[in-house]
């Protein structure tokens, strides 16, 4: 298993991989928005961690058609699904998951405190969108490979993909943003929403992989 | 170990593709699938492997114990693509394959070598041609030990001395007990193979 961690790992870096995708468009993303808000700098840090929370959801759904398209096009995927008697399809899917947010969700997360100065955010605000990314990507990467899975067999499938997984990520973007405002605005609070969206993506965490091997193993042909 | 089919039917977006179709392969035995385009050889394999559902018949292996309880666990599937990714090298690939299918300690370099390609398990895969990237993708099969192998036109884009290493591989493995079930149009050059020859596509 871990071999297939180190191999998506690599895969993602190197050329053709899509670790810096990502980030390059949260980046656009958010660098826009100042100009297109204004130049209101408490309108700007109002809507930082919002922005940021959305951001970086777009930017974590533009990869996920190639999680397993990649794979099924060399035939990889075939050997994958046919391993499942020694390695659990759902488990192969849910460390190709957590490669995969390694490999190109990661770095949103790491780029999200620097787009926060963008926004005019404070410190305290910035911290706590970062960490409420930091626990609640992975539930939006363990939904899309479920998204991915249904989607694998279509030609353009990333559209599919985004429209199929952008609904049932909306709880986490929702749990996510009012843990990033419960941090700084005084009477709402932090932990409760943090914590349910750490809930989240441990349910998710269980859910995702189990429901893409299920896809996964009928949509071979 | 046995691999047995009995009656059994395949089918491809609802049309029946074959149907009453049986063999039994014991240990050592090979079988080559020949048949014009469109007759079913590649459906056959990918039914055998478990990676389409069979439309009728039983399909069961025997005697293959632990480690090996179901056919998608005792076979290795060569379809027509490689399975390897042209970012990692030839050796990276296989170093992965050996370690997802359990391949205890196989070596990748002696793997390469027996397939000819001794000596570039450094370069990238997509540097190769198109032989030799088939010829990486027969080395798969010889890092991680499996009983059967499952082969969708094996030597295609193979030269002649290839195809020959190929045969002698294959008859190695069939001499220390396996099983082969190869869909080809070309002769494999495997001694005293049985024959399916599936029918006319309609």
């Amino acid at each position: 298993m871990w071999s297939l961690f180190a191999r998506d790992i690599r895969l993602s870096i190197r050329a053709g991989g899509g670790a810096l995708t990502g980030v390059i468009f949260f980046l656009a993303v958010i660098a826009t928005i100042p100009f297109g808000v204004g130049p209101d700098l408490k309108l700007l840090a109002r809507i930082g961690p919002a922005i940021l929370w959305i951001g970086a959801l777009l930017a974590c759904l533009l990869g996920l058609d190639r999680l397993f398209q990649a794979d099924r096009e060399d035939g990889s995927l075939d050997l994958l699904v046919l391993g499942n008697d020694r390695q659990m399809l759902a488990l192969t899917v849910l460390v190709k998951c957590l490669a995969h947010w390694a490999g190109s969700v990661l770095p949103l997360v790491i780029a999200a405190p620097l787009l926060g100065l963008f926004m005019n955010m404070e410190p305290v605000a910035i911290g706590a969108t970062a960490l409420t990314l930091l626990v609640g990507t992975p539930a939006i990467t363990f939904i899309g490979a479920a998204g991915a899975a249904v989607a694998v067999a279509l030609p353009r499938g990333g559209l599919l993909i985004s429209v199929l997984v952008l609904p049932l990520t909306i709880p986490v973007l929702i749990f996510g943003v009012s843990a990033s405002y419960g941090a700084t605005a005084d009477p709402d609070p932090f932990l409760q929403p943090f914590l349910i969206l750490a809930a989240l993506t441990l349910f998710l965490a269980v859910l995702g992989p189990v429901s893409a091997a299920l896809a996964l193993r009928h949509g071979t042909d | 170990m046995r691999l047995i089919a009995e009656n059994l039917g395949g089918e491809r977006g609802g049309e029946t593709v074959f149907s009453g179709l049986g063999f039994a392969l014991e240990d050592g035995q090979a079988l080559v699938v020949t048949g014009p385009n469109g007759s079913g050889k590649s459906t056959l394999l990918r039914i055998i492997a478990g990676l389409l559902p069979k439309a009728e018949g039983q399909l069961r292996i025997e005697g293959g114990g632990d480690d090996f309880p179901s056919i998608a666990a005792a076979c290795h599937y060569l379809g027509h693509q490689n399975a390897m990714k042209p970012a990692l090298s030839v050796a990276e690939n296989l170093r992965f394959w050996r370690d997802f299918n359990g391949g205890g300690d196989s070596s990748v370099e002696d793997a390469l070598e027996t397939v000819g390609l001794a000596g570039i398990g450094h370069l990238p895969f997509g540097y190769l041609s198109t032989g030799q990237r088939r010829r990486a993708a027969i080395a798969k099969l010889l890092v991680s030990p499996r009983p059967l192998w499952l082969l969708d036109e094996p030597t295609a884009g193979l030269d002649k001395a290839s195809e020959e290493r190929f045969a002698g591989l294959m008859t190695r493995h069939c001499a220390g007990g396996g099983m082969i079930v190869a869909a080809t149009h070309l002769p494999l050059g495997l001694e005293g193979a049985k024959e399916l020859r599936m029918g006319q596509a309609s």
